[in-house]
């Protein structure tokens, strides 16, 4: 195979890698945030559930969730799941990033002091009305951080798609590594990677300094 | 008119009972001013006057209208929605650790609910604001964040945001207890000047010479009753062993 051919191949590869984690990213935070609001709910049920769905997904190996989300219609009700591979891709990342961006957004809501909610109360401000203009403003400061970790981890993490065998990045590569019996295709996974986290990293530092007008 | 009745107030933390059967009412463009003991309940008081606690018994009226009462089998009822609304826009409170929004400017913090929460005209709003930024010396600020401002620029800017509310009564619980002696007499200018207006309020205080100056009314409380509740002048000469006993400790302290 010519290296250009093999560059062509492993680029549609990237797309893919990018693609899952836009889409997880995109669904796993909001979904986060709606899992936070469960974990601190007031309703023991709904709280204790939350608990459970959390530290199974944090307990168990994301590679099994994947592989637990793709064969589960069929399993379950016979489905054909061979057009099922990517959805199943993108809700195993998403319920299992969902599962970590709750907890961050947890201990961010948490560390919030009282005296913001009071001086809101105080001014009028519904309950929407001061999650929304108030808390999570000050919340996504303080977890920005915390935040950077986990979508570093996530760029990562896409390579375990591997698993559905979805034609990703690591996949791509691995194929043609075996193939080819060529070490080049991993050089250029590994740089991608590399570049593709390097981005995201600066992304996220440029949020941070946006963000540090005020303490 | 009275702006505010609290009658038979009782409030308890657990087993703890902290308010124990007070009654207290401030009028029109009347000063209260509230002393006493650390632990006495002042903050707790304030804070059930504001709805920020619930209490476990008695009622609370603003202009008239009850916020809460309780009912023949003891519940304690609060006025809800609109009413709620209505009734919770009598009144602000300025926090002794100022509790200013951090993420919004000077000017977004005494403007945003104005606009957002009472839907008033934005103009005007600033028109407003500007002033009273004119009024607490720190016009030069509107664009500044809290985190730029000292304690006491902090303090007079959530005084700002309390009365661009337009309130009826405005709350101050102990607000130069987190500031510098002189940081302290910036603020207690400001409420000085507040008061020449006959602006409403009621103050707990640590500042025993300032309550005496600027108050109508003192009520000087204990373990969560009011022990009395007098002029400042009948006060500071009271007969009462209790309050000389606290008055005398400021007094040595001095
Ligand atoms: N949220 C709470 N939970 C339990 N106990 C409380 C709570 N808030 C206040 N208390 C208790 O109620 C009592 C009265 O407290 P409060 O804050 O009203 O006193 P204070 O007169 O304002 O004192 P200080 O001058 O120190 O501010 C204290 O014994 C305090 O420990
Ligand atoms: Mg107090």
């Amino acid at each position: 195979m010519s290296f250009s051919t093999m560059l062509m191949q492993l680029s549609s590869g990237m797309v893919k890698t990018t693609g899952i984690f836009f889409w997880t990213i995109i669904l796993s935070l909001p979904l986060g945030l709606f899992v936070s609001f469960g974990r601190m709910s007031k309703n023991p049920a709904l709280k204790n559930i939350v608990k459970v769905y959390i530290s199974v997904m944090r307990g168990t190996p994301l590679m099994l969730q994947l592989m637990m989300v793709y064969y589960f219609p069929y399993l379950l009700f016979g489905m054909n799941i061979r057009t099922f591979r990517f959805p199943a891709i993108i809700i195993g990342f998403t319920i299992n990033y969902a599962a970590y961006f709750a907890e961050i957004f947890r201990s961010g809501i948490e560390s919030m002091p009282v005296g913001q909610y009071e001086a809101a109360k105080l001014l009028g401000y519904s309950k929407s009305q001061t999650f929304m203009k108030i808390i999570l403003p000050q919340v996504i400061k303080r977890i920005l951080p915390s935040i950077t970790n986990e979508v570093i981890t996530l760029v990562k993490d896409t390579s375990l798609a591997f698993s559905l065998s979805y034609m990703e990045m690591f996949t791509v590569a691995k194929q043609i590594v075996a193939k080819d019996a060529t070490f080049t295709p991993f050089i250029v996974a590994a740089i991608f990677y590399y570049v593709f986290n390097f981005i995201v990293a600066s992304v996220m530092e440029h949020f941070e300094k946006k963000l540090s007008y005020y303490r | 008119m009275k702006i505010l009745e609290m009658n038979h107030i009782h409030k308890s933390f657990g087993d703890l009972e902290v308010i124990k059967d007070i009654s207290l009412s401030v009028a029109e463009g009347e000063i209260l001013s509230i002393i006493g003991p650390s632990g006495s309940g002042k903050s707790t008081i304030l804070r059930c006057a504001t709805m920020l606690e619930t209490i476990n018994g008695g009622e609370i009226l603003y202009m008239g209208e009850k916020a809460a009462y309780t009912d023949n089998n003891g519940n304690v009822i609060y006025a809800k929605g609109d009413k709620a609304k209505k009734i919770n826009s009598n009144f602000g409170l300025v926090f002794q650790n100022f509790n200013l929004f951090p993420h919004y400017s000077v000017m977004k913090n005494i403007t945003d609910a104005p606009i957002h929460v009472q839907k008033r005209d934005k103009t005007e709003v600033f028109n407003q604001a500007r002033e009273l930024l004119e009024k607490m010396g720190l016009l030069d600020k509107a664009d500044y964040y809290p985190c730029q401002l000292s304690g006491g620029q902090q303090q007079r800017v959530s005084i700002a945001r309390a009365l661009c509310m337009n309130p009826k009564i405005l709350f101050f619980d102990e607000p130069t207890s987190a500031l510098d002696p002189e940081l302290t007499l910036e603020i207690l200018k400001v409420i000085r000047d507040l008061a020449k207006e006959h602006m409403t309020m009621v103050i707990v205080t640590h500042e025993m010479n300032f309550a005496k100056e600027v108050s109508n009314r003192i009520i000087f409380m204990e373990k969560g009753v009011i022990v009395e509740e007098t002029t400042p002048d009948k006060m500071f000469n009271s007969d009462n062993e209790r309050t000389k006993a606290f008055l005398g400790k400021y007094h040595n302290m001095g």
